[in-house]
């Protein structure tokens, strides 16, 4: 396997680094403005805070450009068909406070039609060097430049297709750069029919080439607003104001080293260390809490030996949120050899670790007790938990909340939506349903015999970790 | 953004299509208030300076309305439809270039449409359709507007498919076809739609069969409601999926409302294209997700709501009944009956004030009573366009891929039968150049091919749903 110091790409240890997202096809677009919404406000709240974090914040995502008064943000937009684009824009500049590039967009007049070879296969190497030109423009621009991170959809064609062609350029012309996928997995029930081929597409290619995918579920996203968040009438916006703040509270400036003055300079570098220490094993999953509506925030309040309870119990019960969480699982006692897990017993399924990284922001921060993170139990067998566990900690609040935890975890956690929906693609594909679309424009029957493989593989694996 | 063009072919298809482009000018009209002609306009318009001095209209991309052309072709064999809508208040809207018409019209005989005008007029259709499809930057669909049941509508109609393919393979194809009744008075309507129904199979992306007698039945309901007097239930006239554009009382042509269905069924399936949303769905998004299988590409079509109340308050409840109504086959544009059959796929094309949660919640409540074939028990495809039709706070198009159709098919391929088996009237079929005896048994052998593609899928209606063994990986 690799070993840590093969990873680690060489940066100064001092000074902000800077990180150019993509946003590709409507999901990405829409997220990746609710980001950049998000770590804007956030940087630009001056209360009580050291004036670093706003730099750093601002530094990572934004830049200057001339002619224009706010921020600019180091993005990239691209989408094949120009309504969302339009939006994203205008959304932005709405603001006030930044805004995207004057040209940094890339569209086309048709869509990709929720067809993955469409987008991969046409659209991709046609528009390779239009995309490519505005990509490097953005990475010339970073004094220091930190990775990518491509952010897409599973379900669709342009997203998940095109985004795919895209990363695989990306790794060409950037061998040593870091890239992190973040893959929005839409909702069990249709939002695209033929999402699962779409998403079993993309994941099998993207393992090859991606540093490692962040993934977050449209169902878990929604219950989190309907039962933590107390919407009444759900919207897309709220799902993706939920996903930003996940997405901030780990990308925001923290310190990544046991000094209180300094923040960690290279973010996805050291994501990328502390929790792909293996490359069989690249799927990452973000837990965040508390999340609540304002109005609850008002009366709540929050004690770090209760958020750590909260947020282990989620990890090993994998509940993907605060509510419900199943209290019965439990990890096999130390010292005890590990059980192997019958899928039908569910007591026994908890949920296995490679390797996890705590980000703890707010009040007292430095008191929290992250120890019971540290059982051995917790961890795959191979891993000593000391390597598998990283925190990160900064005293600075995020967004509102004045304690946040957040995990992100290289563990069985996506195991089961996973394998749910290769069970769906396969049956369809038995059928042949919908294969004469992805035919037409150049993905045979053998190429989604590979890709079922590969994913097959990718849930071996994880399986295997015990 | 793309462009489409919608091709009328004879009476049916022109009556339609005049409503059409009636009620698309409504709908813009109300949402572009600031009369800047946009991306969304030119799906269906093209802006032209009619000032310009060389003969030949310059398209305006962008800035204030000058004049705005249809992307429209009409044909018609007979000159009545055409003409009357020449001289009615859309006729600024049709360049004259754009019309192909004929004086004798096809006698109801398909093989006259499709053999001997087609033959007749193909360079000359060809020629039109180039010049339309060169004023768009980037042309995704055409829609065809016929009938089956007559001769140049389904004869002409079809003919247009096969040359549409060959010439612009890249272009989608989506078919709005008006089948025939048991009852038509045109007695060898069998005839022509069997004959048209091969070449829909073979050369449509996607057709949407409507039925009359569901568009009376629903403009009977409306009536109806319209009717009863109760000032509680006073329901907003400009609303009704039958009202057209004028707020004066114009003489009204017969089938005017039930043409203003068909008008609202192709506004709606478009919106998503032309209108932003928080889900966005393309017409190419309409097949990738709905047809999977080539020939199985025939869509069950229902809308709601058919009026609003005048009553501005509406609460949760009414948006769930409006997702109700589109599973009631009083909703329908055809007569069919997908609960008690298979759904092969579904789109939900939602517009206005809807969002997400309301989706979610009420596929979670219509599932349990509905049948989805094994291998696609999540077969849903969702939109969501902000902007709502005109007089609606926000409306609902179901399209089905059910193998329910395959009970209208068979009664039609029964009424087929019945005539062909006497021969009756094939003589005047047999008379035209290019057609011969083959082409009826040709034509009912596809139409009962393609039946026993949908008993097939049928045949796995009730099995339990057991997953298919998976590959197993060497650990």
């Amino acid at each position: 396997g690799l070993t840590r110091e093969s990873v680690r790409q060489s940066a100064p240890r001092s000074g902000a680094m800077s990180m150019v997202l993509l946003q590709l096809g409507q999901c990405g677009n829409q997220i990746g403005q609710e980001l950049l919404e998000l770590v804007n406000t956030d940087g630009r709240n001056d209360l009580g805070r050291p004036d670093s974090y706003r730099a750093i914040s601002l530094e990572r995502f934004f830049r200057q450009e001339a002619g224009t008064d706010v921020p600019v943000a180091r993005a990239v937009l691209v989408d094949m068909e120009p309504k969302v684009i339009s939006h994203t824009l205008a959304k932005a500049m709405k603001s006030g406070q930044w805004s995207y590039g004057n040209h940094s967009h890339f569209c086309q007049k048709q869509g990709s039609g929720n067809n993955w070879a469409n987008g991969f296969c046409i659209h991709g190497p046609r528009h390779e060097e239009a995309v490519l030109d505005l990509v490097q423009r953005e990475v010339e621009q970073c004094e220091r430049f930190g990775g990518f991170i491509a952010m897409m959809s599973l379900a669709g064609g342009t997203g998940s297709g095109l985004g795919t062609y895209i990363t695989q350029c990306l790794r060409d012309m950037y061998p040593n750069s870091f890239i992190l996928n973040q893959l929005t997995w839409p909702y069990g029930t249709g939002e695209v029919i033929v999402q699962d081929y779409n998403a079993v597409l993309t994941l099998s290619h993207l393992y090859k080439t991606s540093d490692a995918l962040l993934i977050h579920e449209n169902d878990t996203v929604h219950k989190i607003c309907s039962q933590l968040m107390n919407i009444k009438q759900i919207s897309f916006t709220d799902i993706n104001k939920v996903i930003a703040h996940q997405l901030g509270s780990v990308l925001q400036p923290v310190c990544t080293r046991w000094s209180i003055s300094e923040y960690g300079s290279n973010p996805l570098g050291d994501l990328l260390e502390s929790l792909v220490t293996h490359p069989e094993y690249k799927l990452l999953s973000l837990m965040n809490i508390p999340l609540m509506s304002d109005k609850s925030l008002q009366f709540s309040t929050f004690t770090w030996p209760a958020l750590m309870k909260n947020l282990r119990q989620m990890l090993i019960a994998n509940a993907k949120m605060e509510a419900g969480i199943d209290w019965q699982m439990k990890l096999p006692p130390a010292g005890h050899p590990s059980v192997s897990k019958p899928f039908s017993d569910r007591k026994l399924c908890f949920n296995t670790s490679l390797a996890n990284l705590l980000v703890l922001r707010g009040k007292e921060v430095f008191q929290a007790d992250t120890d019971s993170f540290k059982e051995q139990a917790l961890y795959t067998s191979w891993m000593p938990a000391d390597s598998a566990l990283s925190v990160w900690r900064t005293s600075t609040t995020f967004n509102k909340y004045e304690k946040s935890a957040s995990i992100v975890s290289n563990s069985q956690c996506l195991q089961r939506s996973l394998d749910r929906i290769v069970t769906k693609a396969w049956d369809m594909f038995a059928s042949r349903a919908y294969v004469h679309q992805y035919m037409k424009h150049g993905i045979s029957e053998e190429d989604f015999l590979d890709c079922f493989t590969t994913v097959e593989q990718v849930i071996a694996s994880y399986s295997s970790l015990g | 953004m793309t462009q489409s063009v919608l091709v009328q072919v004879g009476q049916c298809g022109n009556q339609v299509g005049c409503r059409f482009w009636d009620l698309v000018l409504r709908e813009h009209a109300n949402v572009n208030k600031k009369g800047i002609y946009d991306e969304a306009l030119g799906n269906f318009f093209r802006n032209v300076d009619t000032r310009s001095t060389n003969g030949d209209d310059t398209n305006l991309h962008k800035g204030k309305i000058r004049s705005l052309k249809a992307r429209a072709v009409l044909i018609d064999m007979e000159e009545g439809v055409v003409n009357e809508l020449l001289q009615g208040p859309l006729r600024d809207v049709f360049d004259s270039k754009q019309l192909i018409t004929d004086v004798s019209g096809s006698g109801n005989n398909w093989a006259v449409g499709n053999r001997q005008y087609g033959c007749q007029y193909r360079d000359r259709i060809l020629d039109v359709i180039r010049k339309t499809a060169e004023h768009c930057d980037c042309l995704q669909c055409f829609f065809l507007i016929h009938s089956m049941g007559g001769g140049t509508g389904s004869g002409l109609g079809t003919f247009l498919l096969s040359l549409l393919e060959d010439e612009f393979p890249e272009v989608y194809r989506f078919v709005t076809s008006v089948y025939p009744s048991a009852d038509d008075d045109v007695i060898t309507s069998p005839y022509n739609s069997v004959l048209a129904m091969k070449e829909l199979t073979e050369h449509a992306d996607c057709v949407l069969p409507i039925e009359n007698q569901s568009l009376i039945d629903i403009v009977n309901k409306i009536n109806q409601m319209a009717n009863s007097g109760k000032s509680a239930s006073a329901i907003k006239l400009q609303s009704t999926l039958i009202s057209g554009q004028s707020k004066v009382k114009r003489q009204e042509k017969p089938f005017d409302a039930m043409n203003n269905i068909v008008a609202n069924l192709l506004l709606n399936l478009t919106s998503s294209a032309r209108f932003e949303g928080s889900l966005n769905m393309d017409l190419n998004e309409i097949t990738m997700n709905l047809v999977p299988y080539p020939r199985l590409h025939y869509l069950v079509s229902s809308l709601t709501p058919l009026y609003t109340l005048a009553d501005v308050n509406i609460p949760t409840r009414r948006l769930d009944q409006m997702f109700t109504d589109a599973f009631s086959k009083d909703h329908q544009l055809m007569y069919a009956d997908p609960k008690r059959n298979l759904y092969l796929a579904c789109a939900l094309m939602v517009r206005g004030n809807v969002q997400i949660s309301d989706l979610r919640r009420n596929i979670e409540r219509l599932k349990p009573s509905l049948q989805f074939i094994p291998w696609n028990q999540e077969g849903w495809k969702t939109s969501l366009c902000s902007v709502p039709p005109v007089g609606h706070t926000h409306s609902l198009l179901a399209l089905a891929n059910n193998t329910c159709v395959k009970a209208t098919f068979t009664d039609l391929k029964d009424r087929f039968v019945k005539l062909y088996k006497k021969k009756a009237h094939i003589h005047h079929y047999l008379h035209v150049d290019g057609m011969e005896q083959s082409c009826f048994t040709e034509a009912k052998n596809s139409l009962s091919s393609l039946i026993e593609e949908y008993n097939q899928l049928d045949a796995t209606k009730g099995l339990p749903v057991t997953n298919m063994p998976r590959l197993s990986i060497a650990t």
